[in-house]
Order: structure tokens, then sequence, then C-alpha cells
């Protein structure tokens, strides 16, 4: 689904990612760990097409088709959703209102038939009753007000919402409480746990992949990938350190 | 802002900013009364959306406990000037919400004078811009308060959008305060999209300019927020947005 080749990129000149390497296959979870300033934001913001990240060579294909060439609402209506750490405030902008225009301009691209505010709302009542969110909270502006623990799970609403292939979830584990963190953890499951679909968490800690167990784990360090195995690797990260493992 | 004979000149601050050779075509502009008896309420939605040049002078007067609710969307032709003079009696209620959208070569203008002549009364103003290309728009907003007008509540706030670094927003809230116990404040900023949010928007599948749109219509949204015509005035802004972006 996802092959990453020899990336690199850099910000403001600064090289950040140096020749990375990574594949992920539908029906994978592959979870990326490593030390802070490693470049795992990175990764995913150069994967999500933010502007200032800036590619100085490799390449990305997804399903077939060149992801670095796309521009940011292109990749999300091929079907990549990118979970933010910091998911983003907006204030006087509802969450419906959002994500309806959303869902309705990647159909648009993709040459479907725009959805009914009525089924629109059917399937956010139905994805907001999965990560346990009051569908009030989806008619306030989008993330204004919310807590760490409430804007993490809008995220994870937005991503039943859009139903993507691919979600890469950036450190959606920080700033969780364990009922948040369990409740998050459930919902990637039940959305993306398919064989048609895969999921590149972005993580500091074991905790989050208590509930959804990864496939592959990787460390990330100085912008490369150093080291990958199975999910036991995580158990020895958390161990003995990013240290001793890379 | 009373009607003169003579065109103004820049040397008038009122008109500092003005297109004057669009305006000379206008003059002389007729003051429009309205006039609000004690305790009566009224509401005015103004909408310059032609292409014609075309500009406004209002002079309201407010009696003793009257409320009056105006509204603006000043995004006509390649000028349009709106300009206001309210004068508050005793008890008296005055809301403004104007915005102000342009491209181009546009020249936009609101300009303000709102006198609490006695105690008691309350304005508010809220005005949202945002400019395009080579646009101008300009908030010039005085309030005056009279001698003995104890108890005034004033409030402005001015807010501006540039879409490109070619635009430009003038904006000059000021307060004459000749009375003890008043409550003025004024607010005014001038900013450009949040990069962060318009990111956001698009990692979510909205095109950049639907993104920019779902964002500059919250900004104005503002403006309008529970105006009797509402909606009318919003799809008409929106539709003013989209030939923005």
């Amino acid at each position: 689904m996802l092959t990453i080749s020899d990336l690199s990129n850099e910000i403001a000149g600064k090289a950040i990612l140096k020749g990375l390497s990574l594949t992920i296959n539908a029906g994978e979870i592959h979870a990326i760990m490593g030390p802070n300033g490693a470049g795992k934001s990175t990764l995913a913001y150069t994967l999500g097409g933010r502007p200032g990240y800036d590619v100085t060579g490799g390449t990305v294909d997804f399903d077939g088709a060149d992801l670095l060439a796309m521009d940011p609402h292109e990749r999300a209506a091929a079907g990549l959703f990118l979970g933010f750490q910091y998911p983003v405030e907006i204030p006087g902008v509802s969450n419906v209102q959002f994500l309806r225009e959303a869902l309705n301009a990647q159909r648009k691209q993709r040459g479907e038939e725009p959805l009914s505010g009525a089924a629109f709302l059917k399937l956010a009542r139905e994805k907001a009753d999965l990560l346990r969110m009051d569908m009030d909270m989806l008619k306030r502006p989008v993330n204004v007000g919310f807590s760490g623990g409430e804007k993490k799970r809008a995220e994870m609403v937005q991503m039943g919402i859009l139903d993507p292939k691919l979600a890469i979830l950036d450190e959606t584990d920080s700033g969780l409480d364990i009922d948040a963190l369990r409740i998050c953890g459930e919902g990637i499951n039940a959305i993306m746990r398919r064989p048609d679909k895969a999921v590149l968490l972005i993580t500091h800690y074991q905790r989050l992949l208590d509930y959804v167990k990864p496939d592959f784990v990787h460390v990330l360090a100085g912008g490369r990938i150093v080291r990958s195995g199975g999910p036991e690797l995580a158990l020895e990260l958390e161990q003995h350190g990013y240290e001793a493992v890379a | 802002m009373t009607t003169a004979a003579l065109l103004p000149t820049k040397a008038d601050e009122a008109f500092r900013y003005a297109d004057l050779a669009a305006l000379a075509m206008l003059w002389p502009l007729p003051a429009e009364a309205v006039d609000v008896a004690a305790g009566e309420s009224g509401s005015l939605s103004v909408v310059l959306a032609g292409d014609a040049p075309a500009a406004r002078d209002l002079a309201i007067t407010l009696g003793e406990g009257a409320s009056y609710d105006l509204r603006l969307l000043n995004a006509g032709g390649a000028y349009g000037r709106i300009a206001v003079t309210v004068r508050l009696a005793k008890g008296a209620k005055f809301h403004l919400g104007a915005a102000q959208l342009g491209g181009g070569d546009q020249t936009l203008e609101i300009v303000t004078e709102v006198i609490h002549a006695e105690p008691d009364a309350q304005s508010s103003q809220v005005v949202r811009s945002v400019l395009a290309g080579h646009a101008t728009g300009t908030y010039l907003g005085r309030v005056v308060v009279n001698r003995g007008a104890i108890g005034t509540d004033g409030e402005q706030s001015i807010r501006a959008m540039l879409l490109d670094r070619t635009a430009t927003a003038n904006a000059r809230p000021e307060l004459e305060i000749y009375a003890d116990d008043v409550k003025c404040a004024h607010g005014c900023a001038v900013g450009e999209l949040d990069a962060q949010g318009l990111f956001y928007l698009q990692s979510r599948g909205l095109p950049p300019a639907e993104a920019k749109k779902l964002m500059l219509q919250a900004f104005i949204a503002e403006a309008f927020v529970d105006a009797p015509e509402e909606e009318v005035l919003t799809q008409a802004a929106l539709q003013a947005l989209g030939g923005l972006l």
C-alpha cells in the first residue's frame, strides 16, 4: 500500500529525514518509535504534505500513485489520514460542517456523489458513539475548548467518518488518560483493523501498543529506520531504552 | 460626516483613504436620516454588492431607551463607502456588525462616529474585513462620550484578514471621552489566515480555496451573528468571498 524509498527532506534548510525506507502492506499495523528529535513527526507531516517540509530525495508510492506529487487534499482523497499530535483549533467552524464538507470534497475528487445531510449525520453519530463522544461536541467549533483527550478522540471520530485506507497517527496517545487511551485504541481497531486498510502508529510508549497490537515495530533514529522487528521490539525498547537497542 | 457642498479632500480625516475620483461621481452625498423614537427599536441591513461605485451616508438618532441593529456588507465595485453617524440618548443601544470584502483594486471604507450624548447608553461595533489583491479596506471609528454621559458602555472589535501581501488594511478606532465612570473598550488586529489551520483543513480533503473559504466564513460570521437578516447577509458575503479566492 505504501512504499517509502530512501526519503530525505529538510525543514528550513536543515536535513531531518536521511534516506528513510519503509514498506507497509494492506492489513498491517506498523509502529514507529524513537527518541525525541529523531524525525517521527517530520515523517508524518512529510507524508501528509505539510508546506515547508521539503523533500530533497527519494520516492513514496501510495497504491500505485506518486504520493509526493499530490497536494494535501489530494492525498486525503486518495485515502490517507493524518492524525495530528496537536489537533488544530478552528474557531467558528463546527465539526459537523467541517467534516461534511471535507468528506464531500473527498467524494467529489473521487467522482462520487455527495452524502446528504441526513446520511452524514447518521454516519457521524455512529462514529461518535464508537469513540463515546457526545454529538453535541461535534456541533461545537473544531477542537475549540476541547481537552487534550477530547481532541484525540475527535481525531478518531474524524478518521471514522473519512474512512481512510491508511492512517498515520502521530502520537495519538499523548495527552490521554488511561480510559481515553483504551477508547482511542479500541476506536483505531474498530475503524482500521481490516484486510484492506493499514496503520502507521507513531508513539513514544508501549502503552498504546497494548491496545493496538502492531505487526511490525521500527526504531527511527537520526532520520532513518535503524532497526525493525515484531511486537517484541517495543517491549525491548521499553525495558532497555533506545540507546541500547538502536 | 455631514453633507458638504464641496467635495472633501484627503486633509479631511474621514476621507483620508477615500477614492476621491470615484466619490466625485457620487457627490454630493445626501445624508439618510434614521430616527428611532424613545423606547422603539429598529434594524437595517445595507449591502453594497454591485459593480458600480457606491457610497452611503447614514445619520441615526436614537431616542431615550431606543435600540438599533445595523449590519453592513461592503463588497461592491471599485469604491464602496459607508459612513454612519449615530447619536444615542439616555439608555439607548446601538449595534453595528459589518463586513468588508474586497479584491483587485477595490477601495472599501466604513467610517463611523458614535456619540454617547446622554448617560447609560451602549454601543458595540464589530467590523471584519477580508482583503485580497491590491484592495484597501479602511475602518475609521470614533466613539465620543459627551460630558455627563456617565454609565456609557462602548465597544469596538475591529479585525482584518489580508489574503495577499499586496492588500492593505487601515483601522483606526478612536475614543473621545469627556465623562467619568464610562466603560470603553477597543480591540484591533490585522492578520493573515492561520497556516496551520489551513493545512489541517486541507489534510482532511478540502481543496485550498474551500479551506480558506471555510475559515473566512467563520471570521466574517462574527459580523452577522444574530442579525435579523443573517441568512441573506451570509449568502451575499459568501458569494463575494468566492470571488476573492
